[in-house]
């Protein structure tokens, strides 16, 4: 069972608020200080993800961000319920593949762009680029009813 | 904390201040502003971040956006940025390669007029 679960709905105001909850979270949780910046930012670009992709298939659905203790580790977990849809592909197994895979990102996350236009100012994928960069252990996982994109820190909490 | 947006000219350089967290909810009104500035024929832009508190991909993506469009009139959109929890994520991203990074707005306007 997550130590914290929040789920909103899949708008980019809220955003924020999922950011600021889950620092809140794994500052309770022990997650050192100084990674405290990278938690806030590795998980808001998860959350501007799912947003994105619920935006596009399923606005009324929430998106879910899961907070758990596990050995030693602090464990965020977003979770979108966005189809994949045919011609989708799949991300990779794990965001430390991502950097050149970006096809699903941009499917799911059209923010990576110039905005909403459909410009292409940087490369799709570039958020889950940056979570690889932020957190030392980062799995983004896809099903047929959506993908979650799960991260670690160390901390001092030990097992839940 | 929201997202407060101003600018100014000095030098025949616009200065464009931000203040506060650059995120995909806030980004698109600094979008606009970048678009309004080069549509109003602002080639020459910097953009000041001392006051940003947060700014994730999608920020980065109106900055890039704006760098590109100045450049397709010969133009440069520089930064002035001294944070390194937002420095961060320009080297993570390789974008500290893009775009100029300068310590103040006065470094920012000479290392511009150097360039002309």
């Amino acid at each position: 069972m997550a130590t914290v679960e929040v789920t909103f709905t899949p708008l980019p105001a809220h955003v924020r608020t999922a950011r600021l909850v889950a620092t809140a979270v794994a500052r309770r949780s022990g997650v050192d200080e100084a990674l405290l910046d990278e938690v806030r930012l590795a998980v808001g670009e998860a959350c501007s993800r799912a947003v994105e992709a619920h935006r596009r298939h399923c606005p009324a659905e929430p998106v879910r961000i899961e907070m758990t203790d596990q050995d030693e580790r602090f464990v965020v977990t977003v979770s979108d319920h966005a189809p994949t849809a045919p011609g989708r592909p799949a991300p990779p197994a794990t965001a430390s593949d991502s950097a050149g895979h970006d096809g699903a990102v941009r499917d799911g996350a059209g923010h990576d762009g110039d905005g909403y236009d459909g410009g292409s100012a940087i490369p799709a994928g570039f958020g889950l680029a940056v979570i690889s960069g932020l957190a030392d252990d980062v799995r983004v996982l896809s099903t047929s009813s959506g993908v979650s994109v799960r991260m670690s820190w160390p901390s001092t909490a030990g097992t839940s | 904390m929201d997202l407060k947006l101003g600018h100014y000219n000095k030098d025949g350089i616009e200065v464009v201040d931000v203040e506060g967290e650059i995120d995909v909810y806030t980004a698109p009104r600094l979008r606009e502003l970048l678009i309004d500035l080069v549509n109003k024929n602002n080639y020459q832009l910097v953009v000041n971040m001392e006051k940003v508190e947060f700014l994730d991909s999608t920020g980065l993506g109106v900055l890039v956006g704006g760098l590109k469009r100045v450049r397709a009139h010969d133009g440069s959109l520089d930064l002035v940025c001294t944070q390194e929890r937002i420095l961060k994520i320009f080297r993570i991203t390789g974008l500290t390669k893009v775009f100029g990074i300068h310590d103040t707005v006065d470094q920012a306007i000479a290392a511009k007029k150097s360039e002309k």
